[in-house]
């Protein structure tokens, strides 16, 4: 059986997502070949992989689902060199393109793996990860997200796969790539970050979440996280929320700051190694999962805490 | 145009699932059950729509048991135009959703189909895709902005580096993210309205679906438990206990 992982977009780079899901690949103990629609020679170099495919036409350079799924589709359905399993990252662009490739497939997905139980058989959070389900696919081929913060990430060199260029049918004409507002930030990647600091709603306003999460942020060289609360009110962008609907983290360090710990905040984030909080609410639910909590107002105990680091 | 609406009942978001102790499943038995929040969201856009003059008519569809008519009832309250329930009381996966869902709209042709993106028992976040893909249309997933231009439909999509737009050409489908709007409360003379709309009541065989699952649960479990950790004192504390954790 031969797996194929779609390379999560990430310029000519390989994202730390892409590592991971080329574990979980790995793991369902065939070759694994990566998919790209950059260049190749970053992904030749990750241990393990055994070909890379190259997907250079610009129809698929921004990601659109429309164009990339019959591309995917496609290659997977070959005869003779078809791929048995196809796993991207459960990113944006993951969850975009992959249940397209699977009703292309006529297979049902498997979103969001977190483990690797036999060749057809994982397991997968659901009901906002209060449940973990074991669930095993009778599809003939598989086509799987995965949850990236549950596998270690493959090394990014040390192998030396050979490239290949592939096409598909290319711009179907249904969709047009119009823009990204992208969120410049000079700060680790959430996903990735080994220590986050998360502010929630008690932050006020935009400007106060910035005045007191962003010089604590600073001190620990972290990536800045918010509630979904301190989103729909603005303070933060969009692509700050961590949780059940937003990003899933899993740092060193989680430091969560005036936020409450709703079950679908700490799907996001309850499988981080530390979990730190600071609430003025000793009842906060967020307590009941964190390893250090301390009860204070955040406007004394963050400054006080950025000072004494 | 037409607005499709899929809106499925499930465990309402207040509410702490409990798995049952023979690694079943989640116990529903007794549990307050609602609409999908992405799925109300999905109703208030879909009215918007209308009340804007880009859409005449919204039309709400929920595939699952006799009860789903509660959450159906719901969508007409808020202002849906008419429902049709499927009925089953199967769990259908959203690739079997999907399939009804594209010969609903096989039927009733609408501009757009508006879904959630992501139902929160399942956590699967594919049906809409799914649906797209079956349709051979456009999808605009996890939107937080829908316009209605010309020919066509400009959606902004919350992806993780930011904000993204695309222009789909109609139809096509749409998944909402939750900052698209703020969905409406139905107003009790509403309430009492929507008892008076029609709701058609099929099955999946009218559809000539085949439900049967292609994934087998084998077994729920708890997630492992966090232990529960300290409370401490003051900032200092806090500052040693991170540093005996070596988490600094
Ligand atoms: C479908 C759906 C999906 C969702 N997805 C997500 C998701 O992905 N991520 C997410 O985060 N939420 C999500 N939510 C929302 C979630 O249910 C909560 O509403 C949200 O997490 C609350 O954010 P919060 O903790 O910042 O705000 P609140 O619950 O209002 O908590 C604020 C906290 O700040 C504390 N506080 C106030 N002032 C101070 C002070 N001066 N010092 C210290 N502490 C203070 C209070 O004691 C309180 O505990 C979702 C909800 C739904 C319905
Ligand atoms: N049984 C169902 N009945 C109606 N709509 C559904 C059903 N299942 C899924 N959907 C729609 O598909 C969306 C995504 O669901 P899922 O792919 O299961 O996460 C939901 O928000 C609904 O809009």
């Amino acid at each position: 059986m031969t797996t194929l992982v779609f390379a999560e977009p990430h310029g000519d780079a390989v994202a730390d997502a892409t590592l991971a899901t080329v574990t979980a690949a790995a793991a369902l103990g065939g070759p694994v070949h990566v998919l790209t629609t950059a260049a190749g020679d970053a992904h030749a170099a990750i241990a393990g992989v055994e070909k890379v495919l190259v997907a250079d036409d610009a129809a698929y350079a921004n990601g659109l689902a429309e164009n990339l799924a019959p591309l995917i589709a496609g290659l997977m359905a070959k005869d003779d060199t078809g791929y048995d399993a196809v796993l991207a990252p459960a990113t944006t662009t993951g969850k975009n393109v992959l249940p397209r490739v699977a009703a292309l497939l006529d297979v049902m997905q498997v979103s969001d793996i977190i483990s690797v139980e036999g060749p057809k058989t994982f397991t997968r959070p659901i009901y906002a990860g209060n449940a973990i389900a074991t669930v095993e696919s009778s599809d003939p081929k598989l086509v799987i997200t995965v949850r990236t913060t549950a596998f270690d990430k493959a090394e990014a060199t040390g192998g030396s796969a050979g490239t290949e260029t592939v096409s598909g049918p290319g711009d179907a004409g249904l969709s047009q790539f119009v823009k990204l507002d992208a969120v410049e930030s000079e700060r680790p990647e959430l996903t990735s970050a080994g220590i986050v600091v998360s502010g929630g709603r008690a932050l006020k306003d935009g400007e106060t979440f910035e005045q007191y999460i962003t010089p604590l942020a600073d001190k620990l060289g972290a990536a800045i996280g918010a509630s979904r609360a301190a989103v729909d009110a603005g303070y933060v962008p969009n692509d700050y929320q961590v949780g059940q609907t937003g990003k899933i983290v899993a740092p060193e360090v989680y430091i969560a700051i005036g936020i409450s710990g709703a079950i679908q905040h700490l799907a996001g984030m309850k499988d981080s190694k530390v979990i730190v909080a600071i609430n003025k609410d000793p009842d906060a639910p967020i307590f009941q999962v964190a390893d250090i909590g301390l009860v204070a107002d955040l406007f004394n105990a963050v400054p006080e805490l950025v000072e004494k680091l | 145009m037409k607005i499709l609406v899929p809106v499925k009942r499930v465990i309402d978001y207040n509410v702490k699932p409990r798995v049952k102790s023979d690694g079943s499943g989640v116990d529903l038995a007794n549990v307050k059950m609602s609409m999908n929040p992405f799925d109300e969201i999905a109703v208030e856009e879909a009215l918007r729509l209308k009340e804007a003059g880009k859409a005449e008519e919204v039309i709400a569809v929920s595939i699952g048991p006799a009860k789903a008519q509660e959450t159906l009832r719901t969508a007409l309250a808020m202002g849906a135009d008419r429902a049709i329930l499927v009925e089953t009381d199967e769990a259908v996966e959203p690739l079997a959703v999907a399939k009804i869902l594209k010969a609903i709209a096989a039927d009733e042709e609408p501009g757009i189909v508006m879904l959630g993106k992501q139902a929160i028992d399942d956590d699967s976040n594919q049906t809409g895709q799914m649906l797209a893909a079956l349709m051979e249309r456009p999808q605009g997933t996890f939107a937080s902005k829908v316009e209605i231009d010309g020919d066509g439909v400009s959606v902004t999509r919350e992806v993780d580096g930011g904000l993204e737009t695309v222009k789909l050409t109609l139809p096509a489908i749409v998944t909402t993210d939750l900052r698209l709007n703020e969905p409406r409360y139905a107003s009790l003379p509403n309430i009492m309205k929507a008892k008076k709309k029609p709701l058609d009541t099929k099955t999946p065989a009218d559809y000539g679906v085949d439900v049967a699952p292609r994934l087998t649960t084998t077994n729920v479990s708890e997630p492992p438990v966090r232990q529960a950790g300290e409370i401490v004192e003051d900032v200092d504390a806090l500052v040693a206990k991170l540093k005996a954790l070596g988490a600094i």
